[in-house]
């Protein structure tokens, strides 16, 4: 398998604090990777070290099979980025924006509009491309992000936290458009704290807790070790117990085996967050 | 491709200027035309300085005041407002181009807001009183003065935490020079002592410069050698901070 990002080890110290700490990844040609963890675990540094923007202070990672910190300008043409918070600028307009950034990627005129065009028709915003930033919604915004990370035709896409802040049918929107761009062959490395959009987008998850890799493998892979089938025991002002099992037999059979006189009880699919509080003892949100 | 990875910067920049030149040509000129009425025909009407009058003494001294702040602020507010609120310098540097051509690129814009607020003040001050000559070497000294400023805002902006800490920076370091860089007085009438602080504000070179190029006086080479070494010194501390800030 040819791997698109790897890194060994990866550490970054913030003085006392490990924002990342002995981090080990493989993410393959082609396939969307989902890292999961909750604000503050690691996830942004984690980007920003492969993006180039922030140094490792142990431990090594490749971009394609550039050295993010040696090979750092080499790194820059083979990835495109859409941050979590709005990094337009919102004194241009669409189409500017888009045009400095296949400048700054050495897209030659000719190619530059022909790109420009094809990406504005992608995105549905061609019909919004001399608007000026800051007249369009937050969801174009987002769209024109993705644009314009896909201007130079990285075969790497890193998305942080996409969705953040969208209405839920600008939410599904942005996934149809990260689905298609995988089709089209492109990798998708995509940060969220929303289980939902990890399980609905990615082949693979990596959960990343207090700046480790905790548990690495398919949406599938994960649940079943943890178990497929959840047994939630609601206790009237004590909270709720979890219980997990190998598949919705056992799962029954345990709810059978209940006092009668236990109540509340909900017999549902394990999750990806159930998967996360086992292994970490909260919710992903928090 | 560097010269034109610092254009691709630029072009940005210039397109936003573009977008509002007429505002910025007025905004521009209000504050230099301001200190010429008030300093100029107000305060030094009847007086002379250095064997001028006091109005060709003081115009090519608020030029260099007026080089000073638009290339400063021309760089330095448009790369604060970038890094902090548009959060937009970031997408810069995961451009696969080198740190040189960005900080050229983010201080040419300086450069250009410098060279267009002075000029249009100088066209104003030649309608007023055509009293003063603009010769290769007031051009020159104008060109250093602008990339100087503009490097030092660059570096401000990178070095600031906060919009707040930008506005600390010019009120602690561009408004004091605004009144003792030579502008207004000349350096030359002030005790010794004094003298040595004042030569030590790059402000105080450009006007040296400027006003010895304008009144055909002698050239102060060692000035514009100084003004010359500030651009050194802050062109090498925005890459030393811009290395530093991605460690």
């Amino acid at each position: 398998m040819h791997i698109m990002i790897k890194a060994e080890h990866l550490t970054k110290d913030y003085g006392a604090k490990k924002a990342v700490d002995d981090l080990d990844l493989e993410v393959g040609l082609g396939s969307t990777f989902g890292f999961l963890g909750p604000n503050g675990a690691g996830k942004t540094t984690t980007i920003r070290i492969l993006t180039t923007l922030t140094r490792p202070t142990s431990g090594r990672a490749w971009i394609n099979g550039f050295d993010v910190v040696k090979e750092a300008t080499k790194v820059k043409g083979e990835f495109g980025i859409v941050q979590q918070h709005l990094s337009l600028n919102r004194e241009l307009s669409v189409r500017e924006n888009l045009d400095l950034h296949a400048r700054l990627h050495h897209l030659d005129k000719a190619e530059r509009k022909e790109r420009i065009d094809e990406l504005l028709d992608y995105v549905n915003l061609s019909e919004y491309s001399d608007h000026l930033i800051d007249s369009i919604s937050g969801g174009m915004k987002r769209r024109v992000m993705i644009a314009r990370a896909l201007i130079h035709r990285p075969r790497l896409l890193i998305l942080d936290e996409p969705t953040v802040g969208l209405d839920a049918q600008t939410r599904r929107r942005i996934w149809d458009l990260i689905r298609r761009m995988n089709s089209d062959g492109t990798t998708v490395f995509l940060t969220t704290h929303y289980i939902e959009e990890a399980e609905a987008l990615c082949d693979d998850v990596g959960i990343i807790h207090q700046g480790r890799m905790i548990s690495l493998g398919s949406p599938l892979e994960l649940r079943k070790r943890l178990g497929l089938a959840a047994v939630e025991l609601r206790r009237n002002g004590n909270g709720t117990e979890y219980s997990y099992f190998p598949d919705r037999a056992s799962a029954t059979e345990y709810v059978q085996s209940l006092p009668p006189s236990a109540e509340n009880i909900v017999l549902r699919e394990s999750n990806l967050e159930d998967v996360f509080v086992e292994l970490t003892g909260r919710r992903v949100s928090e | 491709m560097s010269v034109m990875d610092a254009y691709s910067i630029l072009w940005a920049d210039l397109m936003v200027l573009k977008r509002r030149i007429a505002r910025y040509l007025v905004t521009t000129l209000v504050s230099p035309i301001l200190y010429l009425v008030a300093f100029g025909w107000g305060l030094g009407r009847g007086i002379s300085v250095d064997g001028a009058s006091y109005f060709e003494f003081v115009v090519p001294g608020i030029i260099a005041l007026t080089a000073m702040n638009s290339s400063f602020n021309g760089a330095g507010t448009r790369l604060n407002v970038d890094r902090l609120f548009f959060k937009s310098f970031d997408e810069c540097l995961m451009a696969p181009i080198s740190l040189l051509s960005l900080l050229q690129g983010k201080a040419m814009i300086g450069v250009v807001r410098g060279l267009i607020s002075s000029t249009a003040f100088m066209v104003v001050a030649l309608l007023i009183a055509p009293a003063f000559t603009i010769g290769p070497l007031f051009l020159v000294s104008l060109l250093v003065t602008c990339l100087a400023f503009a490097f030092l805002g660059v570096l401000a902006a990178l070095l600031a935490k906060s919009h707040e800490d930008m506005a600390t920076f010019g009120s602690l370091i561009l408004l004091p020079m605004t009144f003792l860089g030579g502008t207004f007085f000349s350096v030359s009438q002030v005790p010794d002592a004094l003298k040595y602080v004042l030569y030590a504000l790059p402000l105080t070179h450009s006007s040296l410069c400027l006003r010895a190029a304008a009144l055909g006086q002698p050239f102060p080479w060692e000035s514009l050698f100084a003004i010359g070494s500030f651009w050194l010194i802050f062109f090498v501390g925005c890459n030393l901070v811009l290395k530093r800030a991605s460690v």
